[in-house]
């Protein structure tokens, strides 16, 4: 079946049942998307599928064939990275690291749709978002940086 | 491939390749810029020693001798190198260190990551790393210049002369200097004069880790490589008896169904595969002894434990007379449970099995244990050991396993399927698979003086011990004293003139190990709760209570008076209540204040702010970051983590019934910090034990409700 990754089109033979998150890391050789749980319970698989963040770990991969599927590696624009990210390294959020390609998909897509995120928000949208390291605090104050960087980008244009 | 492995064995090792030999060498490339820019081939490098190379054009990448799981020492350790070697910041990376002598953990003479022990352990062998370097570097000066050493200076990965334009760059000295024989005496710099050291840097492993770059353990990609979940026991010690795997090899993708010591492996072309293979096989075991535990039957025969005297670990004036004339003591009891550790990245490695040894890429914090384990079980000699560390997507202690369970596992399978194997186990085999923060029962009983001033404590902990059967065992105090569930207590600081420590070792089948802050995690738990019963029972603030009685510990008064100071102590609005602990643990000693509300027996944590006093500091950032992740991992184990057990099994398998904290219900949090100048203390694990204790006192200020036991009992604030 064909799937379009991160704007390419990729031609994989994968059993119509197995997920996303796994075709992604061992079919495609994707691996920046990761598994935490298996079981929608985590984030840490979370993928945008036409810009909703998906759990990838439990979407079966035939229901995604034809649809547009970004990944942490197709965020960024080239060199210049994606607003959340860059605000995820000014803030230094990351620690171990391992969550954090599902919690900056899941904030980009946040952002996408809510420009301009109250804590509230944040809780709400992240909250299936988990971090053992428990960065939560910089994870706030990054959502909250991007998005005001976003908004002087578009006050210009 | 999307994790950058970096053929080291392609650059020039000129010094201290002995130990590596002609083995190829992979290192995860974690360039924090722009991985175009760094490309660490296309500059010919030179290896100065084992933690350091420079490259012809400046590149300096440091080889970092303990694992990076979140707390920073990718970032700490090089600029530690780089203050002393005067390095251009802009051009230092770092990559972890693979397993070699060189890197052995500089108190415990493995190579090894725990304790919190990194920075300050390693801090002044790193500084003489630099600045050795730098030595060598000056004097490749020197002779190219023809000038006198101490007429040239270093700066900004340069050595520069007296005349202008005297400048030579590390990176066109580094191959004469390479050729030296390393100095011996060397001066470090003064404090003083510090650039980097105390001055907040960005993480190195920042960039990699917001594209997907980083590589972790699961990210390892070996060519032929095949992917494996191993089926364990349903109860600790079953043993296997039969298996039936008709309906796991049915399943396209699965290659391969073998027996290991452990259990049985699945292998398939993809985890998808291997995992569905395992959960489709048909297993017979013979359950033994320990099917008939649970955690009733547990907490009875630590009840019994408790009433005997146990093994004393501190013993201070005359306990049983002080008792004997005490009036209303407060007596309380404490249980906790075994926790998971459920780092976010599950256990897994990867193992090839060839011929003339082995070689292990391996997200762990115990590399020579490991490379030890992975020698036996494939039959070979450890020097024929290849073990590379990847980033760890979290430790916390689970992967510092004296058994080296799932590195043992990976080389077993990759040795009986002849190929290079993955091993990853699901997130249920992690829940259920073992090594927990051993359940604990504690009873204290605190007798008050007139003046409501402690007069006598007794204190008992009851738990497995968790060096016992390990190489760590030789550590066991007296009686059968484990110093590791003790500590917190034995050295317990508010002043008693009659104090008993007494250690009540159980047994059970259940695999123990440290759970970030080990002792401490329920150790500061009963000491910070139980001295805030006193304060309320003598109607004293709980802050001035603490201070008045620890006129003895200068450090602990000046935290408890900062803490006071920035957390709006005493001055939460309406319906707000706040809760403090301090605890020094590691080194190091934090205090936390918890702000809450309890409104109709609901909780809401507003606020944790935080002072920590680690001696000196490397890198202020990360020391925030490792406190605010530490208190807010003790906040999460108090709100809901608890592993029991029915009939020999674990109840809980996955996120779904072990909870960890998520953003929606984290607090915002403040930390500071103090630097008294005191010896340098860790940093990783001291946020850990006070914040639990500091929940519970906000909860008791705000419904005058003592919870003692572990996880909160939130519904009973309800009744
Ligand atoms: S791995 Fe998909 S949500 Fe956890
Ligand atoms: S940064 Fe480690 S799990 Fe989120």
């Amino acid at each position: 079946m064909k799937l379009n990754i991160n704007g390419r089109d990729h031609e994989v033979d994968a059993p119509d049942d197995m997920p996303l998150l796994w075709v992604l890391r061992d079919l495609v050789g994707l691996t920046g998307t990761k598994y935490g749980c298996g079981v929608a319970q985590c984030g840490s698989c979370t993928v945008q599928l036409d810009g909703v963040p998906m759990r990838s770990c439990s979407l079966p991969v035939v229901g995604v064939a034809g649809r547009k599927i970004v990944t942490i590696e197709g965020l960024a624009d080239g060199d210049t990275l994606h607003a959340v990210q860059q605000a995820w390294l000014d803030l230094d959020v990351v620690q171990c690291g391992y969550c954090q390609s599902g919690q900056i998909m899941s904030a980009a897509a946040l952002l996408a749709s809510n420009a301009k995120p109250s804590d509230a928000d944040i809780d709400t949208a992240m909250a299936g978002n988990l971090c053992r390291c428990a960065t939560y605090p910089r994870i706030r104050a990054a959502i909250h940086a991007a998005a005001a960087k976003l908004g002087e980008g578009s006050a210009q244009s | 491939m999307s994790s950058d492995i970096v053929n080291l064995s392609r650059r020039r090792f000129i010094a201290g390749s002995a130990t590596l030999g002609g083995a190829l060498v992979l290192g995860f490339h974690l360039d924090p810029r722009s991985r175009a820019q760094a490309a660490p081939e296309a500059a010919p490098s030179v290896q100065l020693n084992a933690f350091l190379t420079i490259a012809a054009d400046g590149a300096i990448t440091v080889y970092v001798k303990h694992s990076e799981m979140g707390q920073g020492v990718l970032t700490s350790i090089p600029m530690i190198i780089a203050e002393e070697l005067d390095a251009d910041w802009s051009r230092v990376t770092a990559l972890p260190g693979d397993a070699r002598p060189e890197f052995a953990h500089a108190q415990w003479g493995i190579q090894a990551t725990g304790g919190s022990t990194s920075t300050y352990t390693s801090f002044e062998q790193m500084r003489k790393v630099g600045a050795t370097a730098r030595a060598m570097l000056l004097q490749a000066a020197a002779a190219r210049s023809k000038l006198d050493a101490k007429d040239l200076r270093t700066e900004g990965g340069a050595v520069i002369g007296p005349e202008t334009g005297q400048r030579w760059t590390y990176g066109e000295l580094a191959g004469d200097a390479a050729k030296l024989t390393p100095p011996t005496d060397i001066a470090l710099k003064e404090r003083k004069d510090f650039k980097l050291i105390g001055k907040r840097q960005h993480r190195l492993d920042g960039r990699a880790k917001v594209t997907g770059s980083a590589g972790f353990g699961i990210d390892v990609r070996v060519p032929g490589m095949l992917y494996a979940r191993v089926l364990h026991a349903p109860v600790f010690g079953a043993t296997l008896k039969s298996f039936d795997d008709k309906r796991a090899t049915a399943i396209k993708g699965v290659r391969h169904v073998v027996q290991i010591h452990s259990g049985v492996a699945v292998v398939g072309d993809h985890w998808w595969a291997a995992k569905q293979g395992v959960d489709a096989i048909d297993a017979q075991w013979e359950l033994g002894d320990h099917a008939s535990f649970s955690s009733e039957s547990q907490r009875q025969e630590m009840g019994k434990l408790l009433k005997g005297d146990g093994a004393s670990a501190k013993a201070v004036g005359d306990v049983a007379a002080a008792m004997a004339e005490a009036k209303d003591p407060i007596e309380a009891e404490y249980d906790f449970p075994y926790l998971s550790h459920a780092p976010m990245e599950p256990m897994n490695a990867t193992a090839e099995v060839r011929e003339d040894g082995v070689t292990v890429w391996a997200p762990t914090q115990f590399q020579t244990f490991d490379q030890m384990a992975a020698a036996r079980v494939a039959g070979v000699t450890p020097d024929k050991v290849v073990l590379h560390t990847t980033l760890l997507g979290g430790g916390f202690g689970r992967r510092a396993t004296p058994s080296s369970d799932f590195v043992s596992e990976a080389v077993a399978i990759a040795k009986a399927v002849k190929a290079p194997v993955q091993l990853l186990w699901a997130r249920e085999d992690d829940i259920k698979g073992g090594y927990y923060r051993p359940r604990t029962r504690v009873t204290a009983k605190l007798a008050l003086d007139a003046d409501k001033r402690p007069a006598a404590l007794r204190v008992k902990i009851a738990n497995q011990s968790i060096m016992l059967g390990t190489p760590f065992a030789p550590d066991l105090k007296e009686g059968g004293v484990d110093p590791s569930q003790v500590e917190g207590l034995d050295n317990w600081p508010y002043a008693v003139p009659n104090l008993s420590v007494s250690y009540h070792m159980a047994k059970a089948a259940v695999p123990v190990l440290w759970w970030r802050s080990v002792g401490h995690s329920f150790s500061a738990y009963v000491k910070e709760t139980l001295i805030d019963e006193a304060a309320v029972a003598a109607g004293v603030d709980p802050i001035d209570y603490r201070i008045e009685l620890l006129k003895a510990h200068p450090r602990e008064v000046a935290l408890l008076q900062k803490l006071k100071e920035v957390s709006n102590w005493g001055k939460a609005t309406e319906g707000r209540h706040q809760g403090v602990a301090i605890h020094e643990s590691f080194g190091s000693l934090v205090g936390h204040v918890v702000e809450i509300s309890l409104t109709g027996g609901e909780l809401k944590m507003h606020k944790l702010t935080s002072v920590v006093d680690c001696g000196s500091v490397v890198n202020p950032d990360t020391v925030k970051a490792q406190i605010m992740g530490g208190g807010l991992m003790g906040l999460s184990a108090a709100l809901g983590e608890a592993i029991t057990f029915k009939d020999g099994k674990v109840v809980q398998s996955n996120f779904t019934d072990y909870p960890i904290l998520s953003i929606a219900k984290a607090p915002a949090v403040e930390v500071h910090i103090l630097e008294s100048g005191a010896k340098m203390g860790g940093v990783g694990e001291p946020g850990t034990p006070p914040a639990a204790p500091a929940l519970a006192n906000a909860i008791a200020a705000a419904s005058g409700k003592r919870l003692r036991d572990l996880p909160l009992d939130l519904a009973s604030l309800k009744a």
